[in-house]
C-alpha cells in the first residue's frame, strides 16, 4: 500500500491538480484545440444516465455502462475533436455566439497511483466539477457531480486516457450538453 | 362544443398563416391537454422494456406519468401513476420487475394488473363502505401494441390504432421493421430524457417533414459525423438515396412524413466505411428486405411525426422521439434508440455511437435543432411579437393526392404537412368527433364541393 503521508505523495497531488486546473482554464479560456494535444489517443470519454433504481439496485442499475446501450457520451478522442471542429466551424448555432464557462474542479484525490508517487506514471484521480454554462442572455446552466479521470505521464505533463463523468440528474435539466465537460 | 379560441382565425392554413399564441399561451396549454391529449393514440413504450410477467417501465402521456407494465400473467396495461386514495405516485422507479405497486404514502397496493389489493386496517376502516374491486389503477380505455410499440389513449371512442395511424403505417414500418425487411423485430437500446425551454410542437413539426430547416444544421455537414465520416466523408449521414425522389406526405389524420421514393430499379449504396462488418450486414439486409417487401422496399424513410407528438428518424438514427408537454414553452423529450435485436454486436455498437453524436442533447445534429426551437419560443412570446402570426405558406397547393404513394405527397420541400398536422389540430381543440379527427368530415366536405 502506497503512504500518503509523504513528500512524494504531495508532491504528486499537487501536480496533478496543476494539471486539472491547466486543463479547466483550457476550456474556459476556448483553447479548445490545445486542449485536445491533452487527450491520449486512446482516450475514453464517458458520462453516463442515472436512472431512479430500487434501494439495493443501485450498484446493478443506477448508471448507463460504457461501452453499452445509450449515454450521455461514450466516445473517444476521434468524436471530441469532431466536437471541437464544429465548435470552430462558426456556424454551430447551438454553441454560436460562444456561451460562458468556468469550471470549478475541486475534492481531488490520488485514488491509484502506480508504480509509486516517486515516478509516477499512471494516477487514477477522483475530483467534483461544478461548471457554470451561460449563453447569450439569459440561459444558465450548472452542471454538477463527480469525475474519475485516468492519467497517463507524457514528459513533464500528463494526458487524460479516461474520464468518467457521474453528472448528478436524472432528467438532463439542461437543453443541450454542448459544452466540453 | 365550441371552444374559447377563436381557433380558425388562429389557424389560418388557406391563408398560411398560424398565431403566434398556439406556441406559447397558457390557454392553448390547457386546451391541449383537456382536448387533445386526453383523445389521441399516444406512444408509451416498447416491449423490448417489459420483455417478462411483472416488468413496468413508468412513462408520460402527455404531463402525466404512467406506468406501462406486463402483469404476471402476461398481459400487458397502461396505468396512470396515482394511487386512487391521495394521488401519490405508486412506482418512482423508472423501470424494474414486481409483484405489487404500493403506494408510499398510506400503503395501499395494486398488483400489475391494476387491482387495489392490499388497504391497511381495511376490516376496522373501510369493511362495507370501500368496494376494492371499484379502486383500481386508472387503466387507459385503449390500447394498441404494434411490432414491439406500445401506443395508448384515454379516450374510449377513439378508433383502433391501425385505423388511427392509416396510411403512415408504410413508413412507420421503415422505422419498426428489421433492416432486412422481416416485422418487427426492433428493440430499445437505451432512452434520453431531457427538458426543453421550448413548445412541443415546434420539436413535432421539426420531424413532420421541415426539410427546409437544413442550414442551421451546416456546421455537422461540413465537418462529417456520418457513419462514414471516419473515411473522410462529410455530411451527418451515409449517402444512401441518392437515386430517390424526395417526398413529404401528409394524411387525413395529421400525421406527416419525410422519406424517400426509390426508382425501380436501385442498387445497395456503401456505408459505413471503415467498419467493413457493418457495410456487409447493410449491404445483405438490402438485398433480403427487396426481395422480402417488393414494390413497398422503394419506400425509404428520413423523418416523421405522428401525431400528435412521437417523432421519428428511420434509419440514420434510427428511433423514436416524444415530445411531452410541460407548459406551453417547455417539453420534456424521451427519445427511444432502436436497433434490429439480432443485429450482429459490432453493428449494434456502431449504431449506438453514432447515434449518440447525431441525437439529443448531446448530439452535435440536434443541439442546433434545440437552439432554434429555444428562441424561436421565446421570441414568441412577446406583445407585439404576438400580433404577428407564423408563415405557413411554403409550397402551397404543390402536392398530389396518391401519387405515387398513398397520401397527399409533395415532391419539393413544402409546409404542407404542417398546414394539414394544424388543421387537425385546430380540429381536437374544436372538440370535433372522430369521423372529422380522422378526416373522414374533411374528405367528405372536399368530395362535396
Amino acid at each position: 500500500m502506497t503512504r500518503r503521508n509523504t513528500l512524494a505523495w504531495f508532491a504528486l497531488k499537487q501536480e496533478i491538480e496543476d494539471f486539472l486546473y491547466m486543463e479547466a482554464d483550457l476550456l474556459d479560456q476556448r483553447m479548445f484545440r490545445e486542449w485536445l494535444d491533452l487527450l491520449a489517443e486512446d482516450l475514453v470519454y464517458f458520462m453516463p444516465i442515472r436512472r431512479n433504481v430500487k434501494f439495493g439496485q443501485h450498484a446493478e442499475k443506477e448508471n448507463t455502462r460504457q461501452g453499452e446501450g445509450i449515454s450521455w457520451f461514450d466516445e473517444d478522442k476521434w468524436t471530441l475533436g469532431k466536437r471541437v471542429e464544429q465548435i470552430l466551424t462558426g456556424v454551430h448555432y447551438a454553441e454560436e455566439p460562444l456561451s460562458r464557462v468556468t469550471h470549478m474542479v475541486s475534492n481531488v484525490r490520488l485514488l491509484e497511483v502506480s508504480p509509486s508517487p516517486e515516478d509516477a506514471t499512471g494516477v487514477v484521480v477522483g475530483s467534483r466539477f461544478l461548471v457554470y454554462q451561460n449563453r447569450v442572455e439569459y440561459e444558465t446552466n450548472i452542471f454538477v457531480g463527480r469525475r474519475i479521470d485516468t492519467l497517463r505521464r507524457n514528459g513533464d505533463s500528463w494526458l487524460i486516457a479516461r474520464r468518467e463523468l457521474i453528472l448528478e440528474q436524472n432528467v438532463l435539466l439542461a437543453k443541450n450538453l454542448s459544452i466540453l465537460f | 362544443m365550441t371552444t374559447i379560441l377563436p381557433i380558425d382565425q388562429m389557424i389560418d392554413t388557406a391563408k398560411g398563416t398560424i398565431s403566434r399564441d398556439i406556441f406559447v399561451s397558457p390557454e392553448f396549454h390547457r386546451e391541449e391537454l383537456e382536448k387533445l391529449f386526453t383523445r389521441a393514440w399516444l406512444f408509451v413504450g416498447h416491449e423490448s422494456q417489459i420483455p417478462n410477467p411483472g416488468d413496468f417501465f413508468v412513462s408520460r402521456m402527455g404531463e402525466e406519468s404512467v406506468i406501462l407494465c406486463r402483469d404476471t400473467k402476461g398481459s400487458v396495461h397502461v396505468f396512470l401513476n396515482s394511487c386512487r386514495h391521495r394521488g401519490m405516485k405508486v412506482c418512482r422507479y423508472e423501470s424494474g420487475n414486481t409483484s405489487l405497486f404500493v403506494c408510499p404514502y398510506h400503503s395501499w397496493s395494486y398488483t400489475t394488473d391494476g387491482k387495489l389489493q392490499g388497504v391497511p386496517l381495511y376490516r376496522v376502516l373501510y369493511e362495507g363502505q370501500l368496494d376494492r374491486s371499484e379502486w383500481s389503477l386508472i387503466e387507459t380505455p385503449k390500447l394498441h401494441l404494434y411490432k414491439g410499440t406500445v401506443w395508448a389513449s384515454w379516450d374510449p371512442e377513439a378508433p383502433d390504432f391501425m385505423t388511427y395511424l392509416g396510411e403512415a403505417v408504410d413508413h412507420l414500418d421503415q422505422v419498426l421493421d428489421c433492416r432486412d425487411g422481416r416485422p418487427g423485430g426492433s428493440e430499445v437500446i437505451g432512452i434520453h430524457k431531457w427538458i426543453l425551454p421550448t413548445n412541443w410542437k415546434f420539436a413535432a413539426e421539426n420531424f413532420l417533414g421541415d426539410t427546409y430547416h437544413n442550414p442551421s444544421h451546416r456546421s455537422v455537414d461540413m465537418i462529417g459525423i456520418g457513419p462514414s465520416a471516419r473515411a473522410g466523408q462529410t455530411g451527418r449521414r451515409d449517402n444512401e438515396y441518392n437515386k430517390g425522389q424526395h417526398v413529404w406526405v401528409s394524411y387525413p389524420q395529421g400525421h406527416g412524413v419525410h422519406s424517400v421514393w426509390m426508382p425501380e430499379e436501385f442498387d445497395y449504396q456503401a456505408g459505413y466505411q471503415q467498419y467493413p462488418i457493418v457495410d456487409e450486414y447493410f449491404r445483405h439486409c438490402f438485398q433480403e428486405r427487396k426481395k422480402r417487401l417488393g414494390d413497398k422496399a422503394r419506400i425509404m424513410p428520413f423523418t416523421g411525426n405522428l401525431f400528435p407528438n412521437t417523432s421519428y428518424h428511420g434509419r440514420q438514427p434510427r428511433g423514436l422521439c416524444v415530445w411531452h408537454p410541460h407548459s406551453p414553452t417547455e417539453t420534456e423529450a424521451w427519445r427511444f434508440f432502436l436497433v434490429d435485436a439480432d443485429a450482429p454486436a459490432e453493428v449494434k455498437d456502431v449504431l449506438r455511437r453514432f447515434y449518440m453524436r447525431y441525437s439529443g442533447p448531446a448530439g452535435m445534429t440536434e443541439q442546433d435543432d434545440m437552439e432554434n426551437w429555444l428562441y424561436a419560443t421565446k421570441a414568441s412570446t412577446g406583445t407585439i411579437a404576438r400580433r404577428y402570426p407564423f408563415n405557413y405558406q411554403q409550397s402551397m397547393g404543390a402536392y398530389k393526392h396518391n401519387d405515387p404513394i398513398p397520401g397527399d405527397v409533395s415532391v419539393q420541400i413544402t409546409e404542407q404537412n404542417a398546414r394539414n398536422y394544424y388543421d387537425v389540430y385546430a380540429r381536437y381543440l374544436k372538440g370535433d368527433g372522430w369521423e372529422s379527427l380522422l378526416g373522414r368530415g374533411e374528405a367528405a366536405r372536399q368530395a362535396a364541393e
